[in-house]
């Protein structure tokens, strides 16, 4: 009877200040050290993770793609039209805008033949004429193009509002989708949008640069001016728009780059 | 007699090793989105003193041509990098640890006087309690700093949506200076911190992980006794 009574005196007993120590020493530092090389492995596994399937988008880790999309949900709920873009006197534009590409808009191109190709949901093709498209209402716009690199510019643009061109003519179904495809003539370059970026009042398909007509190396004769999203999704010499309710193919997104890339 | 003291929470423990890997992240991939358009550098009188940053620089971290990369890791680290600071901040409100932290009024003669100290030009150091007047301006300011980089982030990131910010930024390039110059300074704060925990010594640093320092208790005459157990009640 007295020995299990001592034993659990024993147990009681305050341990020394040396004890606590080494104990509270055991478990941070074994904790410490789990949890370090917890947050190593998961930033190898993460370091190391294939390169996600090769689709609309591709050669981006398969676990960053996918945080890259849900950032891009969750940042899609704060883009509203009544962001408009910062605008500036003429005065400001660069007379001689930065030409940072032609993929997609170099090489021999024949402008008089030139029409804008737009497929409609019923696969009716339109072929469009510039002089069609001018005779719209034109829309300036001189704000601070940015690159995805960093660097960003002040520049003129000038043409018919996306908003406008698709009311003309009368492409207000194909706006129900979600998304709308944009591709040079040669398919060499090819950018997908968002139907809500692209239909802010500030998307422009732009035929004149400092009020004059594009240079060949700006995507003579139309190309597109979307303030809301970095440069590469700026195509340069629109050759076909179609809409769609998946995302369609975007050249930078194929190299590893947010689809949305929305400012 | 040895005996142990209470330091650091656990909530403040875990915030400050969860940050340290993550913000090394965010500063690596940083610089990986950096080198696309790599235009600072510190001039003076026509002569460029520093250039951020020199390509054997560039190379030796294999920095140059990864922008996409690096966008994807800061973009998904941004994430952690606040939700971190923001439970950081509000634990340190609500536990009130912030009496310990935040600088006081006389914080700022003293820590001048704890620089004198700490260089060794003076002997004594004001007397303090968890953090000394130095530590307290540091580590509220680098905390002021991570708000500073996530705000002058946003203003760059999304610069149409939160125009506001980007204004309040003083514009979109104004924005990008202050997020890089952060960046230095978060390196900067680095090397000093580190100096300063070795300088300080195991104890310390153990704080860090264990929660709670060593000190070296004086037993005390008897004639006290009375007031040595009121105290001890007053502590619970």
């Amino acid at each position: 009877m007295k020995k299990p009574v001592q034993k659990n005196k024993k147990i009681k007993k305050e341990p020394t200040v040396d004890q606590q120590i080494s104990r509270r020493n055991f478990i941070s530092f074994t904790t410490f050290a789990v949890l370090a090389a917890a947050a190593g492995g998961g930033w190898r596994w993460l370091y190391k993770s294939p390169a996600e399937k090769a689709s609309v988008t591709g050669g981006a880790r398969a676990p960053l793609r996918r945080a890259l999309n849900q950032t891009e949900l969750a940042f899609r709920r704060v883009f509203s039209n009544n962001h408009l873009v910062k605008t500036y006197p003429k005065s400001m534009a660069a007379k001689f805008p930065r030409h940072n590409s032609d993929i997609g808009s170099d090489g021999k191109f024949d402008v008089a033949a030139w029409k804008l190709q737009v497929t409609r949901i019923t696969g009716e093709k339109l072929a469009i004429g510039i002089d069609e498209i001018k005779a719209l209402p034109k829309t300036d716009i001189v704000y601070d193009f940015k690159c995805v690199e960093g660097w960003d510019q002040i520049q003129h643009w000038g043409g018919v509002r996306f908003i406008d061109f698709v009311d003309h003519f009368g492409l207000t179904a194909e706006t129900q989708l979600n998304y709308v495809g944009m591709a040079t003539p040669d398919k060499g370059y090819y950018v997908g949008l968002d139907m809500p970026s692209a239909m802010h009042p500030q998307t422009i398909l732009a035929y004149e640069l400092n009020e004059k007509p594009l240079p060949f190396n700006h995507g003579l004769p139309l190309r597109l001016i979307i303030p809301v999203k970095y440069g590469i999704k700026n195509l340069k010499r629109i050759g076909t728009i179609t809409f769609s309710n998946h995302r369609p193919p975007d050249y930078w997104a194929e190299e590893g780059y947010d689809y949305y890339s929305g400012l | 007699m040895k005996a142990i003291k209470e330091k650091h929470s656990l909530a403040m423990r875990w915030c400050h090793w969860v940050n340290f890997p993550i913000l090394t992240i965010m500063i690596w991939s940083g610089m990986l989105i950096y080198w696309a358009n790599d235009e600072y550098k510190i001039t003076l009188f026509g002569h460029t003193f520093v250039r951020f940053f020199p390509d054997w620089y560039y190379n030796l971290l294999n920095i140059p041509a990864r922008l996409a990369e690096g966008m994807a890791f800061h973009f998904l680290f941004m994430w952690f990098f606040t939700l971190n600071g923001i439970f950081y901040i509000l634990y340190t409100i609500i536990s009130g640890e912030w009496r310990e932290l935040v600088p006081q009024k006389k914080s700022f003669k003293e820590a001048f006087l704890v620089v004198l100290h700490d260089l060794h030009i003076r002997k004594m150091a004001p007397p303090q309690n968890k953090y000394n007047a130095a530590q307290r301006i540091a580590y509220t300011a680098i905390i002021v700093m991570g708000i500073g980089s996530v705000i002058t982030g946003l203003a760059i990131y999304k610069p149409v949506q939160f125009y506001y910010l980007t204004w309040l930024c003083g514009g979109y390039h104004f924005a990008r200076i202050i997020h890089f110059a952060l960046t230095l300074g978060y390196v900067f704060f680095f090397v000093v911190h580190v100096v300063q925990v070795v300088l300080a010594g195991w104890n310390n640093f153990r704080s860090v992980i264990s929660g709670f320092e060593i000190v070296d208790e004086q037993p005390k005459p008897i004639i006290q006794a009375t007031a040595n157990d009121e105290e001890a009640g007053s502590k619970e």
